[in-house]
């Protein structure tokens, strides 16, 4: 089992994250994680979801997707030089003589520090997959209250782009 | 032109050629019905909503065009769903046409309100909540190319009551906009040339041919696929009609109750050729021991279809006749009659056989009978059963898309209403419903319709008193402990007949069905004929459940 990432382009339109999830939860398929926003174009949204399985399930995957007509593009960008990033929440309990050790921690992970309470910190941590797994299992030992992650965004590296051609049409990257 | 957009709505049919809407009337959808009251566009009143859709599904089978249906919103909406899904199974272009809550309404829970494109998503190709008026005429113009364009399937537009009566300005766009929409046609040349090779190479080929040859109209160039390259062809119950039936290389239907030839071609083959079909489990039977020596070759218009169901050696995605053209091009002239005459000794060894004469009127009989009297040329519809299946299997059908039936969700019910649409669309053929008992009392209130429209359709009732396909699974999967499948009591089906001024016949034997039956079908206007046939038949062969197709059983 492998887990792909695919950016997929889809019309700004009212429903169509309800059509995608539909899809997703009718026909099996497994999201590990979806993220979705507008893009450059506003009439443009993007979803980054993350599907796990073999290569007949993600071929699959990107036909089925392809039928919505809401779906414009599709691109597996899991074998290409990409950035992803995901951003996470999290809110530890610390007592006073443990804050220092968290705000040490924080920092090796160059996360921020955005709210303190008496007997919390809320911090946030961008970054892949594995090293908010890693921040996450470092701050697990002092309390972790509360969590909540993005899920994954990416984005190709250099010139290359998964974004809009200019003919519209709907292909992948090879 | 400033016009309401309901006004609108009327006026984008017109231009869509729409000379039929199948409908019902209620508050929500009020102004598109006042809008119609000034248009020459033919309503058809039916008598409930799944006969509404029912009756489109037929008309777009026997026409090749879409089907429009207009309801109102709530009770109104659900009740086309199982036509909507059925549509959706069959790849059946309709534009469903719904009226909505106003828009200050939506999402309250109002009187009459459901969300009706949330329930049919995953049932439609694509739909549409209206909320700025002005869209309209575009959203008409996409459902309407949505439907009728690559793989057919039904779109439904729900339109709330304020939207409807918003005055617009009218303009009809010319072109389609979808970014998101564009099906491939053209196969591609590289894959045609090595299906080519394949083919060229092949020894024992068989094509295995579905309801995509009738929706892209390639009747032709598949009997002159078949006839260049002299491989035996096997339709899928979708694809019955689209090759002659009489013709000498047909094998008849595979798969489940399929001929044993053709599912013994179709094991033995070394060459599978799938045209416009899908690999359904009604057709495969045990997927792991379908085809098991053959290359394949799929042509399919939907991408998705392809890999789903098996693994594909030569994948070409377009319209299946175009492919076929191209690949006809490429194609020589091949005969090998080794092949053939295995495939020959097959049918000759395997008929079909519907058993011993038990003095009772076999079903299987009328049917044949009915093939002999039309000469093949009639227009069939059936509902969903037993029946169904007999008709598949010895109504040999001459003229592409004569059938219309009900394939991949099996809607009892279908029949009757959908024999109305097809019959509305083809007023010069002879439109016959063939129907089991059980699925003419799921909506045979359309026979007010029918009479009202004067619809000349002859409904052969195979009555059995049973719920016949069922009872058949009872007794093979159930050791006979028949349940709920026997009707203690019927309405006299000729003194309803006679309710509706409908001429009716009741025929109990062989001598009668021979001495009555070309009567009923050539007699004016709309006739019930009632036959009362044995309930003890099966549809024969069978493949049972996790077998592979070559393993069918008589039972
Ligand atoms: C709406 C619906 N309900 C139930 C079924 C399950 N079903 C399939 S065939 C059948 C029996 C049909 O009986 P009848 O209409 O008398 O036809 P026969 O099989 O006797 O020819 C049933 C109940 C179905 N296909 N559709």
């Amino acid at each position: 089992m492998m887990r792909h990432t695919l950016a997929v382009l889809v019309e700004n339109n009212p429903g169509v994250l309800a059509r995608v999830a539909g899809l997703f939860s009718r026909r099996g398929f497994n999201i590990d994680s979806l993220a979705v926003g507008r893009t450059e174009n506003p009439a443009v949204s993007r979803m980054t979801i993350v599907v796990e399985g073999d290569a007949r399930v993600l071929e699959q995957v990107t036909k089925q997707l392809h039928k919505l007509v809401d779906v414009i593009k599709i691109s597996d960008v899991t074998a290409e030089e990409y950035v992803d990033r995901e951003l996470v929440l999290i809110k530890v309990s610390v007592d006073p003589a443990h804050r220092g050790e968290v705000m040490q921690i924080a920092d090796i992970f160059r996360a921020r520090i955005v709210d303190l309470g008496r007997r919390t910190l809320t911090l946030e941590c961008t970054g892949n997959d594995g090293k908010i797994n890693a921040f996450e299992e470092s701050l697990r030992p002092y309390g972790i209250k509360e969590l909540v992650r993005t899920g994954k965004i990416a984005m190709l590296r250099g010139a290359r782009f998964t974004g809009l051609q200019d003919n519209g049409t709907k292909e992948e990257v090879q | 032109m400033e016009i309401t957009a309901a006004e609108a709505l009327v006026k984008c049919l017109e231009k869509e050629q729409v000379e039929v809407v199948f409908g019902y009337p209620g508050g929500a959808i009020l102004p598109v019905y006042d809008a119609l009251y000034h248009s020459s566009i033919r309503h058809v009143l039916v008598r409930h909503e799944q006969g509404a859709a029912h009756a489109a599904d037929g008309y777009a089978r026997a026409t090749g065009r879409v089907g429009v249906c207009l309801a109102t919103s709530g009770p109104g909406a659900t009740n086309l769903i199982t036509g909507i899904a059925n549509a959706y199974m069959d790849s059946v272009p309709l534009v469903l046409i719904t009226g909505q809550v106003p828009t200050s309404q939506v999402g309250t829970d109002a009187f009459q309100e459901v969300d009706i494109t949330g329930i049919t998503m995953p049932i439609t190709k694509h739909n549409y909540l209206v909320k700025d008026a002005s869209q309209l005429p575009r959203i008409v113009k996409n459902a309407f190319h949505i439907a009728s364009t690559g793989r057919p399937g039904p779109v439904l537009i729900d339109l709330p009551k304020d939207v409807a009566q918003t005055v617009i300005k009218f303009q009809y766009p010319e072109t389609v906009q979808l970014r998101g929409y564009k099906p491939t046609y053209r196969g591609h040349r590289n894959q045609i040339a090595e299906a080519a090779r394949l083919i060229a190479r092949a020894e024992r080929p068989v094509i295995y041919a579905g309801g995509g040859i009738l929706n892209s109209n390639a009747s032709e160039e598949l009997l002159a696929l078949a006839e260049t390259i002299n491989a035996p062809v096997t339709n899928t119950f979708m694809g019955l009609s689209s090759f002659p039936g009489d013709h000498p290389l047909f094998l008849g239907m595979l798969g489940l109750h399929g001929t044993r030839a053709a599912n013994l071609a179709v094991t033995n083959c070394d060459l599978l050729i799938a045209l416009g079909a899908r690999f359904d489990d009604r057709v495969t039977g045990n997927i792991a021991q379908f085809a098991p020596q053959a290359g394949v070759i799929h042509v399919d218009i939907d991408p998705a279809e392809i890999g789903k169901n098996v693994p594909v050696h030569v994948p070409i995605v377009g319209d299946v006749k175009l492919v076929l053209q191209d690949l006809l091009a490429r194609l020589e002239k091949r005969i090998d009659n080794r092949w053939l005459e295995q495939v020959e000794a097959w049918k000759r060894q395997y008929p079909l056989s519907c058993g011993p004469d038990n003095g009772k009127l076999k079903p299987q009989y009328v049917v044949q009978k009915l093939h002999e009297i039309t000469g093949g040329e009639a227009m069939v519809a059936t509902d969903v059963g037993q029946h169904q299946m007999w008709v598949a299997q010895y109504y040999r059908f001459k003229r592409p898309g004569s059938l219309i039936s009900s394939g991949g969700l099996g809607a009892m019910g279908f029949g009757l209403p959908a024999a109305m649409g097809a019959q509305i669309g083809q007023p010069d053929r002879l439109v016959v419903l063939v129907v089991g008992d059980g699925g003419f009392q799921m909506t045979m209130q359309e026979l007010a319709t029918i009479v009202e429209q004067e619809l000349p359709i002859k409904i052969i009732i195979l009555n059995n008193f049973v719920l016949g396909m069922v009872r058949q699974l009872q007794q093979v999967y159930c050791e006979g402990r028949y349940m709920a499948v026997e009707f203690k009591f019927h309405p006299d089906f000729e003194t309803l007949a006679r309710a509706y001024g409908i001429r009716s016949y009741t025929l109990r034997t062989k001598e009668e069905v021979d001495k009555y039956l070309p009567e009923a079908l050539s007699a004016p206007g709309t006739v019930l004929v009632n036959c009362l046939v044995s309930a003890e038949e099966n549809v024969n062969p069978m493949v049972p459940a996790g077998k592979s197709i070559s393993e069918a059983i008589d039972c």
